[in-house]
């Protein structure tokens, strides 16, 4: 390879697209190091404050995609504080300061203030696409920004932000001389929009292919954007009421027809029911349907929809389709590979749920499903077992039991044999969550055989630190940790502390480690930072060394202590 | 499973109303007890606040409840740990804003009356969002015409009025009070014939 002038190497890399297959091309030698980071495009950071923006910098002059994750995944389930940190400023800042292109920064967990969306607004001239999963500490200003001032912007996609609406204004933003845009989704905005901005803009965006509304769309609005495009592939509803014997519902049954194109369905925030048979004809095309936003559809309403979606290859769904729903689903679609149920009513006494019938039901009748996750009442051992034999494809595993260490009920035994089985037959598994009672057992059969293992949420499980030492002596591809509420200490943390440095992170809170014994992995591990996150004071008059610690999270790191964390955060 | 309770007579039973921090049945209370969150062997009680409040307003419902038996009756709230289950916050938050919101979905459905029409009607309130979608909808249904809604006149003029029961029972003019007042009191509408407005009295 070395009688090969760079240009062509460069070429071979372009087919390279993979992060991880790009990552190992750099490892081979110093010539592919070097043509391999002028020629990058995309680069995926999967922990903000693993690097810092100058060395990303000075390694990839050609970066055109950022990708960025901020906050540990438990963040998501307000086990971290909102200002723990996280923040995309410093990046937006550096970027700018530099001569990098951006063209598309995607974000996940990470605290966005509007003065970095104007900033980003305002520095990169070709800035392309704008991704936001789970952000917050922004308001409607910052897309006004963006909109205003990102001239060839293709693509604004908001997912599941906490985004404050003070002024429906923003979608008026975009300047007439916009209609480059692919995507828009902004679902998960709570306030007005200015309807008329909305539709003129759908009607100069030619390109437009994803779209999705929120709650303030009404149906009468979105029989005029589907007039105006009916060449979307992705749809998400806003509000899907009005009366089904008006004009402007056959209006919409009509121009339903003419969007031959959607495959992606979802929406529907506000629904009612007797509405749904306009967008029936959809139904025989759509490979993914998102109902879990959806709560006014149930029942017999959700059945004769799921019934015509033959070709389905992605369903998200709430609980309250029952098991009996589920064996719709079975028999329905044979094309399913992603299956996620929410529970659609998680603080309440939990009537409308799904159980481990659902489930062996979606394992006998969808040979294909790969990714799970199931939000259910209960579980027991011999289904667990039956789905592993029915599916032993699975990348993604994730049960979530609405009573965390609820044994299988039939036998009263914990749920270890059953995900034992899992983890036996799914070799190609690389994420797990379990839930339910659970022994150091389970941990001994994840050692054992979940090889692909990269990353394993533990909730309330197991009886001592063999558990979770199992895990880390037998996961060689472990990445991430994450442990909330079990017995595991001192010795299980610091009996192979080079482990840490082959992980992206680990997250243990409301277990035994003390405060020493971070300390003691802190000063062994100089490339990790060790966070302990302090919020109640507790550690306030001198910290003691025995004390246990309630939040840890530790991750390995280029850039050593970060600058930015709060003061309920200490750095050991 | 009941414990006789005699608020009144002679036997005070203060054991009944004495508030304590153990869990009922921990000191010979004849309550049946279901175990608070599953079978927990080794594992440390959980150190969230929520539990022990929870166990607290237990021993609470013991005193109130305790003429029902006590916690047995009703379900036992469920333990709320937080970040259990795990959604994302997101998600969380569009419950309990559904909550607070009317059940989705349900419709409000309410009987519509015409004078002179051999049957009645339904409509869902809750596919209008105010009176002239309505009104619009009930003159479609009908085949009638309403005239213009005036504050002072009501629908005067018109052959047709719109009118409904309240929750108190008693029958008002469609279209004076507020739009989300009015859904939420309607019972039933019943459009009356011209003629007999005359019967509502002053308007």
């Amino acid at each position: 390879m070395n009688y090969f002038p760079d240009e062509v190497l460069e070429h071979v890399f372009d087919f390279v697209t993979s992060h991880r297959d790009r990552n190992a091309v750099s490892l081979v030698c110093k010539l592919w190091y070097r043509v391999e980071r002028f020629s990058r495009e995309r680069v995926f950071i999967g922990n903000c404050y693993a690097i810092s923006p100058e060395r990303v910098i000075m390694r990839f002059p050609g970066l055109k995609s950022l990708t960025l994750k901020g906050k540990p995944h438990f963040a998501d389930f307000n086990l971290v504080p909102h200002d723990w940190g996280g923040y995309v400023q410093p990046w937006i800042e550096a970027f700018a300061k530099s001569r990098i292109g951006l063209e598309e920064l995607r974000l996940k967990r990470m605290l966005v203030s509007d003065e970095s969306l104007e900033l980003l607004s305002r520095s990169f001239a070709n800035f392309k696409s704008l991704v936001l999963v789970s952000c917050e500490g922004f308001t409607t200003d910052g897309l006004a920004a963006i909109a205003a001032n990102c001239r060839f912007l293709r693509e604004l996609d908001l997912q599941e932000n906490e985004i404050d609406d003070p002024s429906g204004h923003w979608l008026s933003c975009f300047p007439e001389s916009c209609t480059s845009l692919i995507s828009l989704n902004f679902a998960c905005l709570k306030g007005e929009i200015n309807l008329a901005a909305l539709e003129r803009l759908v009607a100069r965006s030619p390109n437009l292919k994803s779209l999705k509304l929120n709650r303030a769309v009404p149906l009468e609005m979105l029989q005029k954007i589907l007039m105006r495009a009916p060449q979307l592939v992705d749809l998400g509803t806003g509000s899907f009421v009005h009366d089904p014997d008006s004009e402007t519902y056959n209006k919409l049954k009509a121009t339903v027809l003419n969007c031959k194109s959607i495959r992606n369905l979802s929406g529907f925030l506000e629904v009612a029911p007797r509405c749904l048979p306009a967008i029936y004809p959809i139904c025989l095309n759509l490979t993914t349907l998102n109902l879990s936003y959806a709560a006014g559809i149930h029942g017999s309403d959700l059945v004769k929809l799921i019934r015509r979606c033959v070709k389905l290859q992605c369903l998200w769904i709430l609980d309250c389709i029952g098991d009996k729903g589920l064996e719709v689903v079975a028999s329905t679609c044979k094309e399913l590979q992603e299956l996620r149920v929410f529970p659609s009513d998680p603080f309440g006494v939990g009537h409308a749920a799904v159980t481990e019938n659902g489930l062996v039901a979606i394992s006998s009748g969808c040979p294909k499903l790969h990714s799970l996750l199931y939000f259910c009442q209960q579980m027991t051992n011999a289904a667990l077992e039956t789905v592993a034999k029915n599916c032993p494809n699975f990348i993604r595993f994730r049960l979530a039991i609405l009573d965390p260490t609820k044994p299988d009920p039939v036998t009263m035994q914990p749920l270890d044999e059953g995900f034992g089985a899992i983890v036996r037959s799914c070799k190609r598994l690389r994420r797990l969550s379990m839930a339910g009672l659970l022994t150091d057992q389970v941990f001994l059969y994840i050692g054992m055989y979940a090889e692909q293992l990269e990353m394993l949420s533990i909730a309330f499980a197991g009886d001592s630190d063999k558990g979770m030492l199992y895990v880390l002596n037998g996961c060689k591809k472990l990445r991430k940790l994450e442990i909330r509420d079990s017995p595991f200490g001192n010795a299980a943390l610091l009996t192979d502390v080079g482990k840490y440095e082959t992980m992206r992170s680990l997250w243990m809170s409301s277990c035994e480690v003390t405060l020493g014994g971070c300390k003691t992995l802190a000063k062994k591990m100089p490339r990790l930072n060790v966070e302990i996150i302090n919020e109640h004071d507790q550690m306030d008059i001198g910290p003691e060394d025995g004390v246990r610690v309630d939040k840890m999270y530790l991750y390995r790191t280029l850039d050593g202590q970060r600058k930015d964390a709060p003061e309920f955060v200490w750095t050991l | 499973m009941e414990r006789a309770v005699n608020y009144g007579g002679d036997d005070l039973n203060l054991e009944a109303t004495e508030l304590r921090l153990g869990l009922p049945g921990s000191d010979g209370l004849e309550q049946k007890q279901s175990s608070p969150a599953g079978v927990r062997t080794n594992k440390r009680a959980s150190p969230d606040v929520a539990e022990e409040s929870r166990s607290k307003s237990n021993n609470n419902s013991v005193v109130s409840d305790a003429g029902n038996g006590g916690r047995d009756t009703a379900p036992p709230p469920k333990a709320q740990v937080v970040g259990w289950p795990p959604i994302r916050s997101f998600r969380r938050n569009s419950f309990q804003a559904k909550k607070t919101h009317e059940a989705d979905g349900a419709g409000m459905y309410v009987k519509v009356s015409m004078d002179g029409a051999p049957y009645l009607r339904k409509v869902d309130l809750k596919l209008y969002k105010s009176y002239p979608e309505l009104l619009k909808a009930l003159e479609h249904m009908f085949k009638f015409t309403i005239g213009e809604y005036s504050e002072r006149e009501g629908y005067d003029g018109s052959e047709y009025v719109p009118t409904y029961e309240d929750k108190e029972g008693d029958w008002m003019l469609v279209g004076d009070v507020p739009w989300d007042m009015f859904i939420s009191s309607c019972k039933k509408l019943r459009i009356m014939k011209g003629s007999e407005t005359s019967s509502l009295g002053c308007l």
